[in-house]
């Protein structure tokens, strides 16, 4: 790992969401400090927690040598830049999060939350992650996924088109191709 | 003896009347339900030249999403005028769609902009909500969707769950069957539903309230046959 540059212009940044929901078993494995030394030996720098509803509230951390600078808010209107500048993002599995990440080409974890009640959400982050578009973790697994994941591995997730379904519609109606 | 008889009879008439007119009814009603099902998985092969009042219903975050994806590729002047509907607790969806209809204005001209109508529903069941207390909800929510669809009556009903569209399906099946308007409903479940369909897919699935129901996953559409998979949305 000590080839990797940690001087001010690498930021390297690894931000967290869980978009409007609660889930505070996420920041607080994201929190740990074996979380932290795992993505700062990944040549991580920067951590930015977006954590929503939680009410656990993570610890500020400058970033001396040595460790990751920690930063959190709960809502911004600006969670899209934090996701274009990330170099890796750590999300939970709702669908609108993963395929934005998706569609910015992020290296990508989902963290599954298993505290809702109607935990279907997991059907998609394992089916995306069988298809290596992205890294699958629990809470309790994150630390394990940071260590053995190789982002290289993860192929583009090419985006879904419309049209077929629009076209199927459009003659069902009767309406003519164009 | 025999005006004791007549008055016998005539004690008895109404019940028999009655128990013929219920039976009749709900025969007819049946054989009509029938006939809807049969026809409602048709394709429309009679219709009336020009475009198709649409009744977009939203879901939230990840559903409208899903669903601004596949309104961005229909042509707009085949579907018009527009009525958008969202949970009444979700002010993100309406604002989303207005987005794309400004959009179109831009691209279109200003006339497009009397074509979108937008508004909210009670939902029937929240996220996390139980099955039972949705009971209560759903009634709720049926109450206010009825009334928004007599004044609406769409020919084309676009929606992608979650419990919100169930209310306006059940109605839109109800006019069907009554002849107040026949609407075509497509139902695209959710992206997220890899293995099984959501409790709203599976209804409208099982109770064959929906013309078409699209499936994103093809191992989804292994399981539930009569859907249809042909890519997806994200």
């Amino acid at each position: 790992m000590s080839e990797v540059d940690h001087s001010m212009n690498s930021k390297r940044l690894v931000f967290v969401t869980v978009g409007t929901t609660c889930f505070d078993s996420l920041v607080r494995a994201v929190d740990t400090q074996e979380v932290k030394e795992a993505l700062f030996r990944k040549g991580y720098t920067h951590l930015v927690i977006q954590m929503g509803r939680g009410t656990y509230i993570p610890t500020k951390s400058p970033g001396e040598d040595g460790s990751v600078d920690v930063d959190y808010f709960t809502f911004s209107s600006s969670i899209a830049d934090y996701l274009k500048s990330a170099s890796l993002v750590i999300s939970h599995a709702g669908s609108g999060s993963i395929f934005e990440s998706l569609r910015l080409k992020k290296p990508l974890i989902v963290v599954v939350n298993e505290d809702l009640m109607d935990n279907h959400q997991s059907e998609l982050a394992e089916e995306l992650a069988e298809r290596k578009h992205l890294f699958c973790a629990r809470p309790q697994t994150l630390y394990q996924t940071i260590s053995e994941m190789d982002p290289e591995s993860l192929i583009v997730y090419q985006p879904g088109d419309a049209t077929p379904v629009a076209k199927f519609i459009n003659r069902f109606l009767g309406f003519p191709d164009d | 003896m025999d005006y004791g008889n007549g008055c016998f009879l005539s004690n008895m008439d109404f019940p028999i009347v009655f128990l013929l007119l219920v039976v009749g009814t709900t025969t007819l009603i049946i054989l009509r339900v029938i006939y809807i099902i049969y026809w409602s998985s048709k394709p429309v092969y009679t219709r009336s030249p020009g475009p198709l009042s649409t009744l977009i219903v939203l879901g939230s975050g990840g559903h409208t999403a899903e669903m601004l994806n596949l309104l961005a590729v229909l042509q707009k002047e085949r579907f018009k005028p527009r009525y958008y509907v969202a949970a009444a607790t979700d002010n993100m969806s309406l604002q989303k769609a207005r987005v794309l209809e400004d959009s179109l204005m831009d691209e279109i001209g200003v006339d497009m902009v009397e074509t979108a109508h937008f508004m909210q529903i009670y939902r029937s069941r929240e996220v996390g909500q139980s099955y039972i207390t949705s009971i209560g909800t759903t009634l709720i929510a049926i109450a206010h969707a009825l009334w928004l669809m007599a004044k609406m009556r769409p020919q084309v009903i676009l929606c992608n769950g979650p419990g919100t569209c169930i209310p306006i399906c059940a109605i839109s099946f109800v006019f069907k069957v009554f002849g107040i308007r026949w609407s075509s409903i497509f139902y695209v479940e959710s992206i997220a539903r890899v293995k099984r369909l959501s409790l709203s897919g599976l209804l409208l699935y099982k109770l064959h309230m929906a013309d078409q129901l699209f499936v994103q996953w093809p191992q989804l559409k292994t399981k539930y046959p009569r859907a249809n998979y042909v890519g997806r949305l994200m």
